[in-house]
């Protein structure tokens, strides 16, 4: 340093530093198998438990590493890449409501490039698995973020984002409509590795969820990540105006659980009935504790995401996990794979 | 960069200190880790607790010892209201130290502390640790009433250059800190101020230290929803080190800045100049 004040311009020069906790021990270490099976399989991808994180609420991993060891989770969802860096919406881009929250961060990131380079490096040099989430703004992004992705470290999946309320024509995400649905996730799943999984993450906010998820079925996803937020939003009484710069934003937290479990069970239950080819289901909204996960997949989840829970309780997906598993055992499941849409029996 | 903590901490202390509350918090592992500028996020309720997210606070004082942490804080909402309902006895879930800290000087300096209401909280420890690396502090501490002042017998405590403002003249000079702080600056030969307040008062202070040449660095108070780094609702548009700006994060970049770094009369809005900005157009 030359301006004679410690370390502060470094904080500009990389905020990224990996060298910040590299040495630091590991918070939580998940005991191997816990006397239950928890392994759950997406695609040719085997999880060792179903626990990820909701894409947007655990950066690239880094910084959680501080509250648990990325590789003890089934894997890290990783916030949504695109092909340029984005600056993201303005602030205020989040507000507070009862069980949850509104988010208008309008999908800001460093592009792949960086994302390639930079991070993913570093959650595969520290064991985790990581499904990579992905968002354009036309086919052609997708392809060629899938494309970027061929061979890169540690990917275990590609979670194609087609449903961020965050977006300038929101309302037109592509999950609102089966056709453009479908076109994204077969273009993915073309150029895509074939050894990597693809999910197509599914928006609450449609008449059928149901058609839009046979849509991506059939157009080769591997599984469905069910559901991103809904849009919503709220005003402020004392100044009278929209509290988000981006006035609506997407709500997220336990207040969304109910609607999440219902998309889950409608999904899993158009597979049983034949309506659809039946895929594994990563289920996330508002899951606080291991029975709220276990709630997911009574439903047909196969595995679940941890997320707005994440800013309450940083180290959660290893706490979630760990009930989850108490939670299969006092049931007296002998396998996760046991309880995975028993809700429908 | 100090490993964060969480953990259970069982409240100690608590007292009202004018218009605000002071918390005791003893946080086994925390308080030696913590440097002046970071910050605590406390979880509001357990967990069936309707409101998720956590409040941040500065760290007013810490005390490896007693192992105990203090914040001050006001109450402006719910969670700080729910906040001021525990009593000694209570336990919180902690997650700290956050942030990053004022930067130290490496040689002892003539330092000027610019506060606005509770936001001198965590002026008094790095003041002290100035005057006991060989420095020399002063203090221009504002506030909108006599009431929503803090600290100024703990100013003193410290030096006799404690110049006090509020808005309303109610105690010491009426008008905002910016008002004497030009002469302050001049009569100490001040190298360095550090800033804490609201933005307003900090874009303020940055200007009139610029002008007296000295070194600027301000905590900023922007609502967050996790405070470690994942959730990109704190963000600031900062001028990095490459001279490119981009919106960084004020709870892990920040809370700490230097002052005439940060694109101040640009939060809120997305310049266009910033990097990814001309990818908000197209979606």
């Amino acid at each position: 340093m030359t301006d004679g004040y410690g370390g502060f311009a470094d904080n500009f020069a990389d905020n990224e530093d990996a060298g910040d906790f590299d040495d630091a021990p590991p918070s939580t270490i998940m005991l191997p198998g816990g006397g239950i099976d928890l392994a759950t399989r997406i695609g040719s991808t085997l999880l060792p438990n179903p626990v990820t994180t909701a894409s947007g609420c655990a950066g690239y991993g880094k910084e959680l590493a501080k509250f648990f060891e990325p590789a003890a989770i089934g894997a890290v969802v990783t916030k949504t890449i695109m092909p340029y860096p984005r600056s993201g919406r303005a602030t205020p881009r989040m507000a507070e409501t009862p069980s949850g929250m509104l988010n208008s961060i309008g999908l800001q990131g460093p592009g792949i490039d960086a994302f390639v380079e930079r991070d993913l490096p570093w959650l595969a040099a520290r064991g985790g698995r990581t499904i990579v989430s992905i968002a354009g703004g036309h086919v052609d992004d997708f392809v060629a973020l899938a494309e970027r992705l061929k061979g890169a470290p540690g990917v275990v999946g590609i979670e194609a984002n087609i449903s961020c309320p965050n977006v300038a024509n929101r309302g037109q995400v592509f999950a609102c409509n089966p056709a453009t649905s479908y076109d994204v996730i077969r273009a993915v799943r073309d150029v895509a590795d074939p050894q990597v999984p693809v999910l197509a993450k599914l928006s609450p906010d449609v008449t059928s969820i149901v058609d839009i998820a046979r849509a991506c079925v059939e157009a080769g996803a591997d599984g469905l990540s069910m559901i991103n937020t809904l849009l919503g939003m709220a005003i402020d009484p004392d100044t009278m105006k929209p509290v988000l710069a981006g006035i609506t934003g997407g709500l997220s937290g336990p207040a969304v659980r109910p609607v999440a479990v219902r998309c889950v069970y409608q999904v899993h239950a158009a597979m049983l009935d034949g309506q659809m080819a039946q895929v594994p289901i990563v289920g996330m909204g508002g899951i606080r504790t291991g029975l709220d996960a276990l709630e997911f997949v009574l439903a047909g989840a196969a595995a679940v995401s941890v997320g707005t829970v994440i800013f309450n309780d940083p180290s959660s997906p290893v706490r979630i996990l760990d009930e989850l598993r108490a939670a299969l055992i006092a049931r007296g499941f002998g396998s996760l794979e046991a309880a995975i849409g028993y809700a429908h029996r | 960069m100090a490993l964060p903590l969480q953990v259970q901490a069982e409240i100690v202390g608590r007292e009202p200190a004018g218009a605000y509350h002071r918390l005791v918090l003893r946080a086994p592992g925390i308080a030696a880790r913590v440097e002046p500028g970071h910050f605590v996020a406390v979880a509001i309720g357990g967990v069936d607790s309707a409101m998720l997210l956590r409040r941040a606070f500065s760290i007013h004082r810490a005390d490896p010892a007693a192992e105990t942490i203090e914040v001050v804080f006001a109450e402006a909402g719910r969670g700080t209201r729910e906040l001021a309902r525990l009593r000694v006895g209570d336990s919180v879930n902690v997650v700290a130290p956050l942030g990053t800290p004022f930067p130290l000087p490496a040689e002892p300096v003539s330092a000027v502390m610019v506060a606005g209401g509770y936001g001198s909280a965590p002026m008094f420890a790095l003041a002290e640790r100035i005057v006991a690396d060989g420095g020399s502090v002063a203090f221009v501490l504002g506030a909108a009433t006599a009431q929503r002042l803090y600290g100024v017998d703990q100013a003193q405590a410290i030096t006799e250059d404690v110049v006090v403002t509020t808005d309303d003249g109610s105690e010491g000079v009426r008008g905002f800190v910016t008002g004497p702080l030009p002469e302050v600056l001049t009569a100490v030969e001040a190298d360095v101020v550090y800033a804490c307040g609201p933005m307003g008062m900090l874009r303020a202070v940055t200007e009139v230290a610029s002008a007296h040449d000295a070194r600027v660095f301000t905590a900023v108070e922007e609502s967050m929803a996790c405070g470690v780094g994942v959730c990109m609702t704190c963000v600031l548009p900062v001028v990095g080190d490459d001279g490119v700006s981009r919106f960084v994060r004020s709870c892990v970049d920040g809370p700490c800045f230097d002052g005439t770094k940060v694109r101040w009369d640009d939060a809120g809005t997305i310049p266009a100049d910033i990097e990814g900005a001309a990818a908000m157009g197209a979606h």
